[in-house]
């Protein structure tokens, strides 16, 4: 009796104090709530993953003991990729593409950003959304054409043919968060470097490029998780084993008819995996600043 | 150093709308020209086309005697201070202020000179390895000025330089540049829609309003000889008073008020208003000149009765808000006179400084 009195005593003063404080608090069980599934749903199978590429042919089969947890942790899997020439080819082929569409991408987004947000020619404006609805097109629709086109050009079952069309996705999205991130910049800014004698070449480099830097790191980022992580047009226009990229190879080599090598499969995906979670943790700071920013701008 | 012509100048957007409608002006070597008027008058306008970053639709605009339609702003070797400073973010201040001269392919150390010199005029030496963001307003304010001072230019532009400081740093940093001007007097036109800053910083005033020049003229000669109506209410804060008046002739030329009171014209200013007797004219007087009243007034001061609305307190002024006829007129009256909102407060009028407007061509006669 008398406690109830007691919190009876304490409680209005409390919610006289504290509504505010009440709904945030609300609103902070809501989001670790959703955020527990969430964390829940994405990190569930990288570590099934991790798991499994520790574990051999034999754990993986037998049928007593957690399989969530690894009973006794082996590198073979790894040593044995590591040390397979066609492995070192796939992942060869997956970073020369990769940089080469990294590079061209980024040096086409960059221009084709500067010009459509600042130079302001006739037409422009048309010329940016177009840039827009390119991107909107899925490629999933694009690959039976582009199989004509590229056939005529003779480059099917060549890893080159990767170079010419992974920029076609890369470059409308990373010209997209550029223009918008191009347009955060003051527009003074580019008219001081003018009066103070700077050329547009001049201006891109010594002013737009470091101060939009984490656009364009987003941008790169992007560009990169196009090309390393694309499966369609790599399974569609290549064929033979010494052209093909990790993500098709490993599907290739390690799938032989039913029988899948499940040890050698995940730990191919970890060491493919690897680049991006390395890239990615180390530019995650600008990756954030680099959307939020063309989010609100574009 | 150089002089700055603009004739016949016009700019002219899409659809015909022209923020500058043929303008003439000549701006002396050392000059400093201040452009002043409400927004969307073109004084922006006007800055950004001597500066190059806007083209001219007509007309030209010559510096040091070169006409410059066509140069770009690099070649014209002009300097602009920017209201949102417009420092280059990624760069400390020395970078900032270095820039335009390395640009320009100067030598380290006559960079080096020239950025330190600037730095210790403007009292900025300390902040020379800081990053903008690590600066207040007027930090950023005074390297944008370094950052102008250094290139050494033909002419100065401000664009409201002062605009984003708190009111206090405005008027610190108004003293600021017309040191700097007197230290360094380069050719500066200087943009802004505050009358006081025009009048403090001004060798000249150029007052703009609707793409047209209304007036060109010294402060003072603004202030006391305006010739538009529009010039009249801009100058001074507050604003002149104008009250519809007629012109009579009864015992010698008067102006009369609504509710028939008269007040007589000085003998002196007769003749330059005697051709408008019988109109309907705009009287325009000062608030510094609608006072209290005095024991022993000076010749020409006439009476009228105004109803007290607001009272505003400044200190070593009062400012008195009231309405004569229903026109909403401002007194500044001594701080110990007594009155109070409702009140009638008689005021002496110093018919000495008024103003005759004629309503049709709003001209100050």
């Amino acid at each position: 009796m008398s406690g109830a009195t007691a919190t009876a005593d304490v409680i209005p003063v409390k919610r006289k104090m504290g509504s505010l404080e009440r709904q945030r608090l609300w609103a902070l069980r809501g989001s670790f709530a959703a955020l527990s599934v969430f964390v829940v749903i994405f990190l569930v199978p990288p570590f099934y993953m991790i798991m499994t590429s520790l574990k051999s042919s034999a754990e993986i089969s037998a049928q007593k003991g957690n399989p969530w947890i690894v009973q006794n942790p082996t590198m073979d899997n790894f040593i044995y990729l590591a040390t397979n020439e066609q492995f070192q080819r796939y992942f060869l082929n997956s970073v020369w593409v990769t940089a080469l569409v990294v590079i061209i991408s980024m040096t086409i987004g960059i221009l084709a950003a500067f010009s459509l947000s600042r130079m302001g020619f006739k037409g422009s404006q048309l010329i940016a959304s177009g840039v827009f609805l390119t991107y909107l097109v899925p490629p999933s629709l694009l690959f039976i054409p582009l199989f004509q086109i590229v056939g005529s050009m003779g480059l099917i079952n060549n890893t080159w043919v990767l170079v010419l069309l992974f920029p076609t996705l890369a470059v409308p999205f990373c010209t997209w968060i550029m223009i918008g991130y191009f347009s955060s910049i003051p527009k003074e800014l580019d008219e001081a470097a003018l009066i103070d004698g700077a050329s547009y070449p001049q201006i891109l480099v010594k002013i737009f490029i470091p101060v939009a830097l984490p656009g364009i790191i987003a941008a790169t980022i992007f560009a990169f998780t196009v090309a390393w992580g694309a499966f369609l047009y790599p399974l569609a226009y290549l064929y033979s084993a010494d052209q093909a990229v990790l993500t098709v190879g490993i599907v290739r080599e390690l799938i032989r008819g039913d029988v899948f090598a499940w040890g050698m499969i995940m730990a191919a995906c970890v060491m493919a995996a690897a680049p991006p979670v390395i890239i990615y943790t180390f530019l995650m700071d600008y990756y954030v600043a680099g959307l939020t920013a063309g989010a609100t701008k574009g | 150093m150089a002089t700055v012509s603009i004739r016949k100048v016009v700019k002219a957007y899409e659809g015909d709308v022209q923020a500058v409608k043929g303008i003439d002006l000549e701006i002396e070597d050392h000059e400093f020209v201040v452009l002043v008027g409400p927004s969307g008058c073109g004084k922006s306008t006007t800055l950004r086309m001597i500066a190059g970053l806007e083209e001219i639709t007509a007309g030209e605009i010559c510096i040091d005697g070169d006409v410059v339609n066509d140069v770009p702003p690099r070649d014209r070797d002009i300097a602009m201070v920017f209201q949102n400073y417009a420092l280059y973010p990624h760069m400390s201040v020395f970078e900032n202020m270095a820039f335009g001269l390395k640009l320009r392919k100067f030598p380290k150390d006559e960079i080096k000179r020239r950025v330190d010199d600037a730095a210790k005029m403007l009292d900025i030496q300390m902040l020379l390895d800081r990053k903008p963001k690590a600066l207040s307003g007027g930090q950023r304010q005074r390297v944008a000025m370094g950052r102008a001072i250094v290139r050494n230019p033909k002419v100065f532009l401000f664009d409201e330089p002062l605009s984003n400081l708190d009111a206090k740093l405005r008027v610190q940093m108004r003293t600021e540049i017309k040191k700097v001007h007197q230290l360094v007097p380069t050719t500066t036109v200087y943009v802004t829609h505050d009358q006081i800053e025009a009048m403090t910083l001004a060798d000249r005033v150029v007052v703009m309003n609707h793409g047209i020049i209304e007036q060109v003229g010294a402060p003072q000669e603004l202030y006391h000889n305006p010739h538009t109506r529009f010039v009249a209410g801009f100058i001074g804060s507050p604003a002149m008073n104008f009250l519809p008046v007629q012109v009579i002739d009864e015992g010698g030329l008067k102006v009369q008020l609504a509710d028939g009171t008269r007040m007589a014209i000085p003998p002196q200013r007769v003749d330059r208003y005697g051709p408008f007797k019988g109109k309907k004219m705009t009287l325009g007087i000062r608030p510094e000149h609608m006072t209290e009243i005095h024991e022993v007034e000076k010749p020409g001061v006439q009476r009228m009765n105004a109803l007290v609305d607001v009272i505003e307190p400044m200190g070593m002024e009062t400012l008195v808000h009231h309405f004569v006829n229903g026109v909403a007129l401002c007194s500044r009256i001594d701080p110990n006179t007594h009155t109070g909102p409702g009140e009638t407060l008689p005021l002496a009028i110093d018919m000495n400084n008024m103003h005759l407007i004629e309503d049709a061509s709003n001209k100050v006669i």
